[in-house]
C-alpha cells in the first residue's frame, strides 16, 4: 500500500445534467478516490452507474452545455498542485494527451477511418512534444513497436480498418502513451475485442504501468479485469461509491451487498454443471435518491428500515482502514462465505497465463 | 486482408513464462527487450510480405471498384469524349462556326433547310452555318460553363458549410450561434427555387458568359453548404473525435484534419452530379435569354432557343444541342451516381 501523497486526489466529484424539461440527472454524485503512481485504480460497476462519465469529467470532456461538475480533482505535477475541474480549457488540452490520456472502449470508432495509422501519431508527438517530420515517423515507429505492433514501419502507412481489432487498441495505446502521460484512464478498454486479445492488452497495461510508473484508472464492468489488473477498486452504484477497497480483501471479503450481488452474478468454470446464476434483481433504473436513503435499497435483500433513513455513510472497516463500504447492514465474512462464490474469482490474468 | 497473428502471445514456443517470473535478466528493462525481441522474431518468420495491397486508402479502393462498375465505366467514358471534344474543338470543327459559308442555300421563311450530307455532317442552321462545327464550338462554352460554375458553388458553399460545421460541433455556445446565423442565411437560399436564384443573380449582374457562371455557380452554394455541414456535424459526434480531443489535439486541427476529411466524400460526389445540373441550369439560362449574347460563340442553350423558331420545319436544329445537353448530362450523372456508390461504406463488399 503505498500511502504518498497521491498523483491525483479526487474529491467529492459530482456530475449533474440538466433535464431540458425534465429532472435533472445526478450522474455522479460525490465520488472520492486517489490515482497513485505505478498503481492502478478500478472504477466497476454496472451500465449507467456513473463510470464513464467520471473519466469524461476528469478529461474535461464533458458538453459544456447542460452540465453541472462539482468537487476537485487535484493533480499534482511536481511541487505545484493543479484542480483539473478548474482549469481554463485551453490550459486543460495542454494536460490532455501530455499528463492526462485515455483509450476508449471501441479501438476503431476511435480511430479516424481516413488518416494513416502514422499521421494520427505524429499529430500528438507535434502538438505535444514539438516532434516534426522524420524525427516524429521515428518516433511513432517506437511507439507502435513498444506496445508490440510488428513491422511498424509498414503499419504507420495503413489506415484503421486494415488493422484487426487488437493491434486498433494496442495504436490507440500506442497514442495515449506517446508524451508518457502520469495519469492514464481507459474506459473499458478490452470490451470491443475477443478474450484472448483482451488478455494481451491487458498485459501491456499491465507493462506500461510497472516500467512508466503511470497512475491508470480502469473502468470496467469486467470483474474479471478488475482481478487481474487492479490494485485498488472503488465500486460505484448510482452515481457513488458504495464500496472501496484493495483487491484482495474486495474479493476475500466483500462487505456491501452490491458487491456481493455481482461477484455472486459471475458465471463460474469450476461451478456445477447447470447451477443457475444469481443475478442482481431489478435494474439500475430502480433506486431512489441517495438524499433519501441507500440507492441500492430497492434491489437489496438485505435492506432494513435503517437503509431509508437519509443517505448512508462511508463506514471504514478492516485493519489498516483502507477497505471502506457505505452500508449500513453490510455483509460480514461470515455470510460472504456462506454465498461459497468469493474465495478464488476467475482471474483473466490468471487464465492467461496457464493457457 | 490477411491478419496478423497478434505478435506477443504470451505462451511461446520456448515456454518462456511470462511477465516477471524469468530466470537470467529479470526487471523492468529485460521485458521490454523480450518483447521486443518477441515482436522481431515473429515478424522474421512472417517472412516479406507483399505490399501490393498495402497502404491502400479508401480513395483507391475506391476506384478499383469504380473500374468494374459499368456504369461508373460509361459515364466516364461520355464524360471523357465530351471533354476531349471541348478541349480540342478547334482541331476538330472542319468549318468556322460563324461563318455563313452556305448562307444561299438555307430559307428558313421558304422552309427550305439542308439536312446532313457529306460537306456538313449535320446539316446546316438556319443561317447557313455548319452545325457539327457549332456543336463542337459550343462544347467548350458547357464545359466551361459547368465547371466554373461547379467550382464556385464547391468553393464557396464548402467554405460556409465547413465554418458553420466546425463552429457547430467545436465551438461551444458562441459557435452554435455562428453556425444557426449561417445556416439560416443558406435556408433562405434553399428555400428559392435554383433556377429562379439564377435568374435574379443573372438579371441584378445583366447578361454575360460570367453571369451565367456566377448564377449557376451561386445557385449550387446553399446545396453544398447544407451537405458539408451536415456531414460534419455527423462526424463531429463520432468517437475518433472525442479521442483527438482526448489526447488535446487544438480545435482547428481536429476540424481540418479529422473532421473535414471525413465529410468530404458526400461533398466530392455531390460535385459530379452538379455538374450535371450546371450544364443544364446554363443551357436554360441561355435559352432564356440570360446567357452569353455575344453570337459569335454559339452555345448548346442558345442553339436550343435559336432553333425553337424553327421546330416545326427543322426538328433536327432543336435535337442535336439537346442531345448533346442530355447525353453530356447523363454522363455526369451517371460517374457521379457510381462514385457515390463506391465510396459509400455501406455498399462495399
Amino acid at each position: 500500500m503505498g500511502s504518498s501523497t497521491p498523483l491525483l486526489a479526487v474529491e467529492e466529484l459530482s456530475v449533474v445534467f440538466d433535464g431540458r424539461g425534465s429532472d435533472e440527472v445526478r450522474a455522479v454524485d460525490g465520488v472520492s478516490f486517489t490515482l497513485e503512481e505505478g498503481r492502478v485504480t478500478g472504477l466497476v460497476g454496472e451500465s449507467g452507474c456513473g463510470k464513464s462519465v467520471t473519466s469524461l469529467a476528469l478529461m474535461g470532456l464533458l458538453p459544456s452545455r447542460g452540465v453541472r461538475v462539482g468537487g476537485s480533482a487535484v493533480l499534482r505535477t511536481g511541487d505545484t498542485e493543479v484542480d483539473l475541474l478548474g482549469l481554463a480549457p485551453g490550459q486543460m488540452r495542454d494536460l490532455r494527451g501530455s499528463q492526462l490520456a485515455m483509450i476508449f472502449q471501441d479501438p476503431l470508432s476511435s480511430l479516424n477511418p481516413v488518416v494513416p495509422i502514422g499521421r494520427q501519431v505524429t499529430e500528438i508527438l507535434t502538438r505535444h512534444r514539438g516532434l516534426r517530420g522524420s524525427a516524429a515517423e521515428k518516433e511513432a515507429a517506437d511507439l507502435l513497436y513498444r506496445v508490440g505492433i510488428p513491422d511498424p514501419g509498414r503499419r504507420l502507412k495503413e489506415y484503421p480498418h486494415q488493422l484487426s481489432g487488437g493491434m486498433r487498441q494496442r495504436a490507440l495505446i500506442a497514442m495515449a502513451v506517446a508524451c508518457r502521460p502520469r495519469v492514464m484512464i481507459a474506459d473499458e478498454p478490452t470490451t470491443a475485442l475477443d478474450v484472448t486479445i483482451q488478455a494481451q492488452i491487458l498485459e501491456l497495461l499491465k507493462d506500461l504501468v510497472t516500467e512508466e510508473g503511470t497512475a491508470l484508472l480502469m473502468i470496467t464492468h469486467d470483474l474479471g479485469v478488475v482481478a487481474g489488473l487492479c490494485d485498488d477498486i472503488n465500486v460505484l452504484y448510482a452515481g457513488r461509491a458504495v464500496e472501496t477497497a484493495p483487491r484482495a480483501p474486495l474479493f476475500a471479503d466483500p462487505t456491501h451487498p452490491y458487491t456481493v450481488g455481482l461477484l455472486g452474478s459471475i458465471p463460474r468454470l469450476d461451478a456445477p454443471r447447470g447451477e443457475p446464476l444469481t443475478p442482481i434483481r431489478g435494474s439500475v433504473n430502480d433506486n431512489i435518491a441517495w438524499a433519501d436513503g441507500c440507492a441500492f435499497a430497492p434491489r437489496c435483500d438485505r435492506y432494513l428500515l435503517d437503509c431509508l433513513q437519509g443517505p448512508p455513510e462511508l463506514v471504514v472497516s478492516g485493519a489498516d482502514g483502507t477497505h471502506a463500504h457505505r452500508c449500513v447492514n453490510p455483509v460480514r465474512h461470515a455470510d460472504a462465505a456462506a454465498r461459497a462464490v468469493l474465495e478464488s474469482p476467475s482471474v483473466v490474468g490468471d487464465e492467461e497465463e496457464s493457457a | 486482408m490477411p491478419t496478423t497473428p497478434n505478435a506477443q502471445n504470451p505462451s511461446d514456443d520456448a515456454g518462456t513464462p511470462d511477465t516477471g517470473t524469468t530466470g537470467p535478466a529479470g526487471g523492468g528493462t529485460s521485458l521490454l527487450t523480450r518483447k521486443a525481441d518477441k515482436v522481431d522474431r515473429l515478424a522474421e518468420l512472417m517472412g516479406p510480405r507483399d505490399n501490393g495491397t498495402g497502404g491502400a486508402g479508401i480513395w483507391r479502393t475506391a476506384f478499383r471498384r469504380l473500374r468494374r462498375s459499368p456504369m461508373a465505366i460509361s459515364g466516364a467514358a461520355i464524360v471523357a469524349v465530351f471533354v476531349l471534344i471541348a478541349l480540342f474543338a478547334p482541331l476538330i470543327a472542319p468549318y468556322s462556326a460563324t461563318a455563313q459559308t452556305w448562307g444561299g442555300e438555307v430559307f428558313p421563311n421558304q422552309n427550305i433547310f439542308v439536312g446532313p450530307r457529306a460537306e456538313n455532317w449535320l446539316g446546316l442552321d438556319n443561317l447557313g452555318r455548319d452545325q457539327f462545327s457549332r456543336m463542337v464550338i459550343g462544347a467548350r462554352q458547357t464545359l466551361l460553363v459547368g465547371v466554373v460554375a461547379t467550382l464556385v458553388g464547391f468553393g464557396v458553399g464548402a467554405l460556409i458549410g465547413g465554418t458553420a460545421g466546425a463552429a457547430a460541433t467545436l465551438g461551444g455556445r458562441w459557435g452554435r450561434t455562428l453556425d444557426n446565423a449561417i445556416m439560416r442565411v443558406i435556408d433562405m437560399m434553399l428555400a428559392l427555387p435554383t433556377l429562379l436564384l439564377a435568374v435574379t443573380v443573372a438579371a441584378l449582374i445583366g447578361a454575360s458568359l460570367t453571369t451565367v457562371m456566377l448564377a449557376v455557380g451561386i445557385a449550387q452554394v446553399p446545396i453544398f453548404a447544407r451537405l458539408l455541414r451536415g456531414a460534419m456535424i455527423a462526424q463531429g459526434n463520432r468517437d475518433y473525435v472525442l479521442a483527438a480531443r482526448a489526447l488535446g489535439v487544438r480545435t482547428h486541427r481536429i476540424a481540418l484534419t479529422h473532421i473535414l476529411p471525413n465529410s468530404l466524400g458526400p461533398v466530392i460526389v455531390q460535385s459530379t452530379l452538379t455538374l450535371a445540373t450546371a450544364i443544364i441550369d446554363a443551357a436554360a439560362l441561355s435559352y432564356l435569354g440570360l446567357g452569353n449574347p455575344d453570337p459569335s460563340f454559339p452555345e448548346w442553350g442558345t442553339m436550343l432557343a435559336d432553333a425553337q423558331r424553327f421546330l416545326s420545319s427543322a426538328p433536327q436544329l432543336a435535337v442535336y444541342p439537346a442531345l448533346g445537353i442530355i447525353v453530356t448530362a447523363l454522363g455526369f450523372t451517371l460517374l457521379g451516381e457510381a462514385m457515390r456508390e463506391a465510396l459509400d461504406p455501406k455498399l462495399r463488399k
